[in-house]
């Protein structure tokens, strides 16, 4: 249906026409990401400016180690795939298959470590907004809140995680049919531009909830 | 014409589906938007039917509000924001960039169906349960008070933004990247223009309104406690949050009409466009001031005076570049050779229409007044001056425009100048008294009224007979050249443009060589010479 | 069919005359748009035989002058309209104020003096009236045509508005935010009259018991004396003040809160400390007022604020 010219789509002069062309089109896709996450922000950082106790209570019931712990582990799967993307780009797809495969377990960990540990021991402790919210007294409703934004971000995230995962599996796929040369590794920045993206987030969520509210 | 066209490209049901030809998908776009618009009018119809009587024909108050909240909730995101862009603007762009397709074609049927599914959503939501909160969503109305579908429907339309995205990446990455050699970015047709500034606009505001409706969903499932002051929420976090969007988005809404207008004047008068720069950079500062505008909606919503402050002089310097366009479009007519062809009639209904919907943004800029006038009739006129009178007349002028070079057939011009004038009249009619009704105070969303209003409120709705007309003729006359219009030459219009260099149909290629670019757009020839043309 | 509105407020007549500026700027715009149009309709069609002549060239003085122009009629006419709008923000100190709730689908509208009316509202002419409006559950917005305002009224917060009837009559009241199916029907009567006849209506309706009155009962009944002490004056002892702020002279004064901001305590202030203690404390006090959200209803409120205000100086309100 699409008809390719060489290795580029019709529509344009040369494969490296093509290579910018889709890379710009990421780029304004996370764009247009970064004000659907800023518009949750920006909710989150009202919401807790007018009940600040009740926040920042809830936030010091967050699991600061495993915060920490995971968002290192974020970042290094981050810089791993770009490895594989510079690599890609020196034309050794061997490496960069195994770089992404080094990056998905990463990112894997990091969803166990998230919603396998973290939201268990949340739930256990009846950290869900609900009858059972173990925080009482004036500063409940403000805590509360905190935990819907918190597991509403953190769900999001997780979803864009789950995609980027599927991303970097495709690339596996692809780098293993023998698809990327030296030359042709759009894709693979594609995603790594998108992964990276996921990362941001993350490093914007990280301090929203486990460093703010224990500031004092 | 010998070779096959777009059109003969292929005849299954699979080859249209499944297609990634831009032209193609435009009109299954326009197909689209075409049965949305009729769904908007009906309920339209019907809410004008109801304001004959001050107790309401329609005994039910509750079927009343869900007929115009599905007027608004149609209208708007599934009419007005796409119409322009996924019809004319699909078809168009690459034709105009002298490209074969857009930068991503398989995105662009993939923005089809998400367009699919979040209308079938939101027409399943307004038919099956109702909704019944406006098209605003105000909360906690829409949150803890609402009877009906409010969820679904918000789904429908969270889907639907996507698509916008989709669309708006598509055009901004195209424009950028597909130019055909010698075409500089100052050489691009103002349609280009304003359908990237749009673009922009689609592609930064539609996320806000994406998440917003989210939170609002939550809200309405699980009681979050974020938009509800008996949750210990804000009502007003709602609003400004989903107007940060709905305002820029009636600029997504009009930017396209202002570039349809900007091809059609230079093209009917035989010259150039006046001031191309200064309309370049207006659509521009347009795009970019409009996401600054948004609280003038929240003047008496209880923000603060400094921000009222802030939201109305800023909402002047919105219009100043709108005031602009119209002068070069005057400016552009001035010394022409003026034909009367119906695009050209539409587009300067456009124009008188928009000028005077313009006109009377300036009253609700103004705070003082807007106190009085907000919130009543008066706020509805100007907007369906500026949305029906303005967007919805240069959409038919682009249509008529471009259906030579669309269908490969001429309209019948008579009916089309029949139509642009029934239209222009009809419109009148039924808007210019609500200016008046909403001076004197008649509330809007009201499904009965006091009695007083009355005389007004017929004269409204009979005008609603005419301007149904005058949507109804074109969708008669245009159907029937599809079948049988004269056949249309490559230029039926001797205008500028690259998309006149190719075959009306054109090919699925496009063009069978890759056009260069060698002067400046709307090179008309200079008067002396044009009259002899 | 009726073209006329009343003016019946000392700023109707202001809001007019804008709008009426407004207007002729708006005919005198059209004139020119649709008289260039149509001239040029005429004068440049295609087979008009008239010399056109050399194009304008370079457009700049052109595109300057008319850019200017407007930018300059519209900065006048912002500022027009926000010196109309910021008097519409201050109420005169000395205005009467009066309480309205607005609930799906009537206004309950209550006079200091504990008279109350559903869906009118009585006022004195030739005196400021400021209104101070809340819902019970979602946003309304009361509107007076006749005095050209209208505010929201939102749930969870006092909203005001003000006006200085100059006209007796009867006039629209309009609930002007979509709130529901009732929504045509939350409509009412302001009824404007002069003051005497206002003494008098008064008088006719009195339920004999002030909103400062019924206000003190409900402080003995919800058990806020028993922090704040009788009368709110806390206890003689200066080991008690420490557990309850002080409530007369309270209202009107600076309240210095915890997180370092200071704020006046208006009819906001008080409402807040009654339903939401704990988030915006008074500096020096522990967190152990309880709230009372759900428990007073949003006339016990307006009441029990009446009291408080009665235990400061200033106007009767």
């Amino acid at each position: 249906m699409i008809e390719t010219v060489g290795n580029h789509e019709f529509q344009y002069s040369d494969a490296r026409h093509q290579s910018h062309t889709a890379i710009s089109g990421m780029w304004l896709f996370l764009a247009s990401e970064t004000l659907f996450f800023g518009a949750l922000f920006l909710a989150w950082i009202y919401a807790r400016h007018w009940r600040l106790e009740g926040f920042d209570l809830g936030a010091r019931h967050t699991d600061m180690t495993l915060g920490t712990v995971n968002s290192v582990i974020l970042i290094t799967s981050s810089v791993i795939y770009a490895a594989g993307v510079l690599y890609a780009e020196a034309g050794n797809m061997r490496r960069l298959v195994q770089c992404c495969y080094a990056a998905m377990a990463f990112g894997v960990v990091f969803l166990l470590l998230k919603f396998g540990l973290e939201w268990h021991t949340d739930f256990s402790h009846h950290l869900f907004p609900g009858a059972d919210f173990p925080i009482k007294g004036a500063a409940r409703g403000g805590a509360q809140l905190f935990f819907v934004f918190y597991f509403m971000s953190t769900a999001l995230h997780g979803l864009h995680m789950l995609i980027g995962l599927g991303l970097v599996l495709w690339i596996v796929v692809r780098a293993k049919r023998g698809e990327f040369t030296r030359e042709y590794t759009t894709p693979v920045t594609v995603v790594g531009l998108y992964w990276a993206f996921v990362d941001m987030v993350w490093i914007v969520l990280y301090p929203l909830i486990y460093l703010i509210g224990r500031g004092a | 014409m010998s070779t096959d066209s777009y059109l003969t490209d292929g005849d299954t049901l699979r080859s249209w589906l499944l297609t990634t030809d831009h032209k193609r998908i435009a009109l299954l776009y326009l197909f689209t938007i075409t049965g949305f618009f009729f769904i908007g009018g009906s309920a339209a119809a019907l809410v004008r039917y109801n304001l004959i009587t001050p107790e309401g024909m329609i005994h039910s108050a509750e079927t009343y509000n869900r007929l115009f909240t599905m007027h608004g909730v149609v209208m708007v995101w599934f009419f007005l924001v796409p119409a322009v862009p996924v019809s004319l603007g699909n078809f168009l762009v690459p034709l105009m960039l002298g490209a074969r397709d857009l930068a991503f074609p398989r995105l662009n049927l993939f923005s089809w169906y998400l367009f699919l599914l979040g209308g079938f959503i939101v027409l399943f939501s307004l038919l099956m349960g109702g909704v019944d909160t406006g098209w605003t969503f105000y909360t906690p109305l829409s949150t803890a008070y609402s009877q009906g579908y409010v969820v679904w429907c918000v789904v429908g339309i969270f889907i639907s933004g996507f698509s916008s995205i989709a669309t708006g990446v598509n055009f901004i990455v195209s424009i950028h990247r597909l130019r055909a050699p010698g075409m500089t970015w100052f050489r691009m047709p103002v349609f280009l223009w304003s359908l990237y500034a749009t673009s922009v606009i689609l592609v930064l505001a539609t996320p806000v309104l994406a998440m917003t409706l989210l939170l609002l969903a939550f809200e309405a499932i699980f009681h979050i406690g974020v938009f509800d002051p008996a949750l210990g929420g804000d009502p007003l976090l709602f609003q400004h949050l989903f107007w940060f969007y709905s305002h820029p988005a009636v600029y997504v809404m009009i930017l396209p009409g202002f570039g349809i207008v900007s091809e059609i004047i230079p093209a009917f008068s035989r010259k150039e466009l006046f001031g191309y720069k200064f309309v370049v950079w207006c659509s521009i500062a347009i795009a970019v001031i409009s996401f600054l505008v948004w609280g003038h909606h929240m003047f008496v919503a209880g923000t603060s005076i400094y921000s009222a402050l802030v939201f109305s002089i800023l909402s002047y310097m919105v219009a100043v570049p709108s005031a602009i366009k119209v002068f070069n479009w005057l400016g552009t007519m001035h010394k022409g050779y003026i034909r009367f062809d119906a695009p050209m009639l539409y587009a300067l209904g456009f124009v008188g229409l928009f000028t005077m919907g313009g006109l009377t943004g300036l009253f609700v800029a103004a705070l003082g007044a807007d106190v009085h006038l907000t919130q009543t009739y008066f706020v509805v006129a100007h907007f369906h001056y500026v949305m029906v009178g303005g967007m919805v007349s240069a959409f038919f002028a682009g249509l008529h425009y471009w259906w030579p070079k669309i269908t490969g057939r001429m309209y019948p011009e008579m009916w089309g100048r029949a139509g642009a004038l029934t239209i222009f009249i009809g419109f009148h009619l039924t808007f210019f008294p609500q200016f008046i009704l909403g001076y004197l105070g008649m509330p809007r969303r009201y499904h009965s009224y006091s009695p007083e209003f009355q005389t007004l409120n017929v004269l409204s709705s009979a005008g609603t007979l005419v301007l149904a007309a005058g949507y109804l003729l074109p969708l008669a006359y245009l159907t029937w050249s599809l079948f049988h219009g004269e056949k249309a030459r490559d230029n039926p219009w001797a205008a500028t443009g690259l998309e006149w260099l190719t075959h009306s149909p054109p090919p699925t290629e496009n063009f069978a060589e890759t056009p260069r670019v060698t002067g400046k757009p709307y090179d008309y020839p200079p008067p002396e010479q044009a009259a002899i043309t | 069919m009726n073209l006329w509105l009343p003016a019946a407020s000392t700023n109707a007549p202001e809001v007019d005359h804008l709008i009426w500026a407004l207007l002729a700027i708006s005919v005198a715009v059209l004139c020119l748009v649709f008289g260039l149009m149509l001239l040029y309709m005429f004068k440049y069609r295609s087979g008009s035989k008239i010399e056109r002549g050399a194009l304008a060239k370079k457009s700049w003085r052109l595109e300057s002058a008319w850019t200017g122009a407007t930018l300059l009629a519209f900065f006048g006419l912002f500022l027009w309209g926000a010196d109309l709008y910021v008097r519409l923000f201050q109420p005169p100190p000395e205005a009467l104020r009066i309480y309205v709730i607005g609930k799906q689908w009537m206004w309950k509208v209550e006079h200091i003096g504990g008279e109350r009316e559903i869906n009118a509202l009585h006022v004195p002419i030739d005196m400021p009236v400021e209104l101070v409006m809340t819902s019970e559950d979602v946003i309304h917005d009361f509107s007076i045509p006749a005095f050209r305002v209208k505010h929201d009224v939102l749930p969870g917060r006092y909203e005001t508005l003000w006006f200085e009837a100059k006209t007796p009559g009867t006039y629209h009241l309009f609930c002007t935010q979509f709130c529901g199916i009732d929504h045509a029907h939350m409509t009412g009567e302001v009824v404007a009259m002069a003051q005497p006849d206002f003494e008098r209506w008064l008088q006719q309706n009195d339920p004999g018991e002030t909103m400062a009155a019924a206000g003190a009962k409900l402080y003995m009944h919800y058990g806020c004396s028993g922090c704040h002490g009788g009368n709110g004056a806390s206890s003689a002892t200066a080991a008690d003040s420490t557990r309850a702020p002080r409530l007369p002279g309270l209202s009107g004064s600076p309240v210095s809160l915890t997180g370092g901001s200071t704020i006046k305590a208006d009819d906001e202030y008080l409402r807040n400390a009654i339903l939401n203690p704990v988030e915006r404390r008074v500096v020096g006090y522990q967190p152990i007022m309880p709230s009372f959200a759900g428990l007073m209803s949003e006339e016990d409120l307006l009441n029990v604020i009446a009291y408080i205000k009665s235990l400061s100086p200033g106007p009767a309100t």
